[in-house]
C-alpha cells in the first residue's frame, strides 16, 4: 500500500501482520490449526531446516496465525520481531534460557509477580542461575549487585502490585555499562501505556493472558526483541556470538546483526523446551489486541474513579496507585508513562484499616468483583496477595514487594464505574461490621 | 570471513564478508552481494545462505566503515567499486557475479564496468539512474538522522504483513530495518555513513557510461511498489541496455524497496534463475 504514513498505534493494533487471506479472501486472521506444513520438495525441506528459506515447518517452531500475533505485538512495541509462548512464564523462561546457563547471574527487582519470583529464586537456582533481588528504586543497589557473571537486569514496568514504576532509562544505562541487556515484564502497562524500548529496554515480554487478550479466556505469553542490544560488543554472550553446534554451527550474531536473540530463542528455545503457543490461543489474543486501545482507555477512566473513591473512604488506610500524589513512583509515572500517573494501569493495591478478618469479610462481601488469581480481565477482579499469588514469599520479601498482610489487590475492569464503586462501598461496610 | 585490504593511504584494514554459513571455496562460482545505504550483509541472509548451500561461494560484504568492516566509508560509487575489486583480488577470485541493492546496485554496476570480463553476471536490485536523493532527505540524513531513518522506512515498505523473512516467521520487517539502520549508523563514530552513502548515490553520474562498458548479462530486479527507487527511475538504464543490445532481463516483484525481506522467495527465485 504505497503512500502510507508511519502507522499509528490504533492502526497497527488492527492491521500489523495481517492482510486478507490470499487464498480464501477471509478478512479476519484465519486459525491455522495444523501441526505441520507440506514441503514443496526435498530441497525445500532441507532449505527450511537450514534457514536458507523462510517459512513454516512445524507449529512448535512457528505457525502462520502465531506469526501474525508476533508481528503485531512487535509492531506495537516498536521491536524487530517476537516469539509467542505458552504463557508469560514461558516467555520469561525462554528469554533467560536463551541468554545464559549454569553459573550465570541475574539482577532483578524485588517488585515482581510472585510466579516470576518463584522461577528466579527457587527454580533457576536449582539449575545454577542465581538472582540478586534489589528494590526497584534503589539505583545504587542495582549497580552494586553486578557481578562478572551477571547476564541480565530484570524488572516490571510497574511492579505488581505496589505499582513501583521501573526507572528504565537509568537502569538500562547501568545494565549497558555492565554489558548486559535489560528485560522488562510489561504486562501491567501493555504497549498502549508504555513502550519500554523507547526508554532503553532491550527485551520486553508480556503475559498476554492479561490486557493483550483482555477477556480472561486464554493463557499466553510473548517476548519481543528491540534489536538494540549489541551482543558482540558486550562480549558476554557466546550463546549468540559463537558457532553453535546445536544448530548447524550457526553464529547467530553473524546471521543477523540485530536479531541474534530471536534466532536462537526460536531455533533452540522453542524447539527444545517446546513451550509454544496454540494457534487458537494466538487468535484469541489477536481478537483482544484489536480493541486494546479502546479497552485501556476505559480501564484507566474506571481506575481513576475507583482510586478517588477508595482514597476518601475512612476504612482505607492506603491506596497504592501513582494517581495518589504521595505515591513513591508518582514522578516516574509522570515521566515515563504515556498518560502519566493516569496510565499506571488498572491493577493496584490498597490496605483496609482493620484486621485480617476484616479483609476476608471485605472480599467475601463483593458481588461484582470476582475473587480469583488473574489480572487484566475485562471483568473486575480482587485477590489477597499474601495468601495467594505471593504466598511463597517470606514476610521480608513481601515487605520488600510492598505487600502487607491486609493488602488487597484490585484489577479494575470495564463495568460501569458507579456499579463498581457501589460494590466496593457495600464490601467496605461489611468489613467495618466485621470489626465488632 | 575477514580479508585484509588497504585503504587509500595504503593502511591495512579488515573487511568482512559473510559466506552464507559455508567455508569459502575459491573453486566454486562466486557471487558478491553489496548492500545499500545504512544496511549491511545481513539484509541478504536468506538469498546468500541458500546459494552458499547450492553450489556457490557467496561474499556478502559489509562495505568499509560499516558494521564489521574497518576502513574508511566510501565517499563515492567509484571508491566503493575499487573496494569490491580489491576484495576479489584478496579473496583470489578471478571471476564473480555481482548482486547489488540500491546504492549497492550502483557500486555493482560501476565495478562491472571496470572489471569487464571478470564479472559474469550483474543483478541490479532496487536500482535507479540517476539515483537522486531528495534535498530534504539528504539534509535530514546529515542533521536529523533519526528522523531520516523513520522517513526511509516509511518510503521503503510496501506492506504491514510481510511473509516470513530473514529472522523467520514473526519478524516485523519494518522494525528490523529501523534497528539495523540505527546499528549501522552507530557502528561508525567517525563518519555519518547515512549522509555519505546518500551523497554518493546522489552524485553518481557515470551510470549510462558504466552500463555501456558492462560485458555480462544484466538483471533488473525491481519492486513494483518501490517508492525509494521506483521502477520508472530504472527505465533509463533499461532503455540504455536495450539500445546497446545488452543481454538483459527485467523481473518485478510485488513489493517495495526491500525486495530481499519483503519478497524473499521471489527475489531468490529471480536470482537463482539468473545465476544458473
Amino acid at each position: 500500500m504505497p503512500g502510507y504514513n508511519d502507522p499509528s498505534f490504533d492502526t497497527l493494533a488492527l492491521h500489523a501482520g495481517a492482510t486478507p487471506d490470499p487464498t480464501t479472501g477471509a478478512r479476519a486472521v484465519p486459525i491455522h490449526l495444523t501441526t505441520s506444513f507440506v514441503f514443496e520438495s526435498s530441497d525445500h525441506a532441507a532449505a527450511l531446516f537450514n534457514l536458507e528459506r523462510a517459512g513454516h515447518v512445524y507449529s512448535r517452531i512457528s505457525n502462520p496465525t502465531n506469526a501474525v500475533l508476533e508481528q503485531r505485538v512487535a509492531a506495537l512495541e516498536g521491536g524487530i520481531g517476537a516469539i509467542a509462548t505458552a504463557s508469560g512464564q514461558a516467555a520469561l523462561h525462554l528469554s533467560i534460557a536463551t541468554l545464559m546457563g549454569a553459573g550465570s547471574h541475574i539482577v532483578a527487582s524485588t517488585a515482581l509477580y510472585g510466579g516470576s519470583h518463584n522461577l528466579l529464586h527457587y527454580t533457576l537456582s536449582r539449575f545454577g542461575i542465581e538472582t540478586t533481588f534489589v528494590k526497584p528504586n534503589d539505583i545504587d543497589a542495582w549497580r552494586a549487585a553486578v557481578r562478572p557473571n551477571t547476564k541480565l537486569f530484570f524488572g516490571e514496568t510497574v511492579g505488581n502490585p505496589g505499582l513501583d514504576v521501573l526507572d528504565i532509562p537509568t537502569l538500562s544505562h547501568i545494565a549497558h555499562e555492565a554489558g548486559v541487556p535489560l528485560l522488562v515484564d510489561s504486562t501491567l502497562t501493555s504497549p498502549y501505556l508504555m513502550k519500554p524500548f523507547d526508554h532503553g529496554a532491550d527485551l520486553v515480554y508480556h503475559s498476554a493472558t492479561k490486557f493483550l487478550s483482555g477477556h480472561g479466556t486464554v493463557i499466553g505469553g510473548i517476548v519481543v526483541d528491540g534489536g538494540s542490544f549489541d551482543w558482540e560488543k558486550s562480549g558476554k554472550f557466546p550463546e549468540l556470538t559463537q558457532s553453535y553446534e546445536g544448530f548447524h554451527n550457526m553464529v547467530f550474531s553473524e546471521e543477523s546483526t540485530v536479531g541474534a536473540f530471536l534466532l536462537r530463542a526460536r531455533r533452540e528455545g522453542l524447539r527444545d523446551f517446546g513451550a509454544c503457543m496454540s494457534p487458537h490461543s494466538a487468535w484469541l489474543i489477536l481478537q483482544g489486541i484489536e480493541t486494546l486501545p479502546l479497552r485501556m482507555e476505559r480501564h484507566m477512566s474506571n481506575t481513576e474513579k475507583v482510586v478517588q473513591f477508595l482514597a476518601s473512604h475512612p476504612m482505607v488506610s492506603r491506596v497504592g496507585h501513582p494517581l495518589i500524589e504521595s505515591h513513591p513512583s508518582r514522578a516516574l509515572a509522570e515521566k515515563l508513562l504515556r498518560f502519566g500517573a493516569r496510565g499506571a494501569g488498572s491493577v493496584f493495591s490498597f490496605d483496609i484499616a482493620g484486621s485480617r478478618a476484616q479483609g476476608r469479610a471485605f472480599i467475601e462481601a463483593l458481588k461484582l468483583f470476582s475473587h480469583l488469581a488473574n489480572v487484566g480481565d475485562c471483568r473486575s477482579l480482587v485477590i489477597h496477595p499474601a495468601s495467594t499469588t505471593h504466598f511463597r514469599m517470606s514476610d521480608d520479601a513481601l515487605q520488600s514487594a510492598g505487600i502487607g498482610p491486609g493488602t488487597i489487590r484490585l484489577s479494575i475492569g470495564l463495568e460501569d464505574p458507579d456499579d463498581l464503586i457501589e460494590d466496593l462501598k457495600r464490601a467496605l461496610k461489611a468489613a467495618e461490621k466485621a470489626a465488632s | 570471513m575477514y580479508l585484509t585490504l588497504t585503504d587509500s593511504n595504503a593502511q591495512p584494514y579488515q573487511a568482512y564478508a559473510y559466506t552464507g554459513g559455508k567455508a569459502f571455496d575459491a573453486q566454486k562460482p562466486t557471487v558478491v552481494f553489496i548492500h545499500g545505504v545504512l544496511n549491511d550483509h545481513s539484509v541478504w541472509i536468506l538469498q546468500t545462505r541458500y546459494l552458499a548451500h547450492h553450489g556457490f561461494n557467496v561474499l556478502a560484504v559489509d562495505l568499509p566503515g560499516h558494521c564489521k568492516s574497518g576502513g574508511d566509508a566510501p565517499a563515492s560509487v567509484e571508491e566503493a567499486a575499487q573496494f569490491v575489486a580489491q576484495l576479489l583480488d584478496a579473496a583470489g577470485v578471478q571471476k564473480a557475479a555481482l548482486v547489488g541493492h540500491s546504492w549497492g546496485s550502483l557500486i555493482a554496476l560501476e565495478t562491472a564496468s571496470q572489471l569487464k570480463e571478470r564479472i559474469t553476471h550483474l543483478a541490479l536490485v532496487g536500482t535507479a539512474f540517476p539515483m537522486k536523493v531528495s534535498p530534504m532527505l539528504l539534509d535530514a540524513s546529515l542533521n536529523d538522522p533519526s528522523k531520516a531513518i523513520e522517513m526511509i522506512n516509511v518510503f521503503s515498505r510496501a506492506t504491514l504483513s510481510a511473509p516470513p523473512s530473514a529472522l523467520g516467521p514473526g519478524t516485523w520487517v519494518y522494525g528490523a530495518a529501523r534497528a539495523l539502520n540505527r546499528r549501522v549508523l552507530a557502528s561508525n563514530p567517525k563518519v555519518n555513513v547515512f549522509h555519505r552513502g546518500f551523497k554518493a548515490c546522489d552524485d553518481y553520474a557515470n551510470g549510462l557510461n558504466a552500463l555501456n562498458a558492462v560485458t555480462c548479462p544484466v538483471l533488473f530486479l525491481l519492486g513494483q511498489q518501490d517508492q525509494m527507487t521506483t521502477p520508472k527511475a530504472a527505465q533509463s538504464l533499461i532503455d540504455a541496455a536495450k539500445a546497446q543490445g545488452k543481454n538483459f532481463s527485467v523481473v518485478k516483484v510485488p513489493m517495495g524497496h526491500h525486495q530481499m525481506n519483503e519478497s524473499p522467495e521471489e527475489t531468490l527465485a529471480a536470482l537463482k534463475q539468473f545465476l544458473t
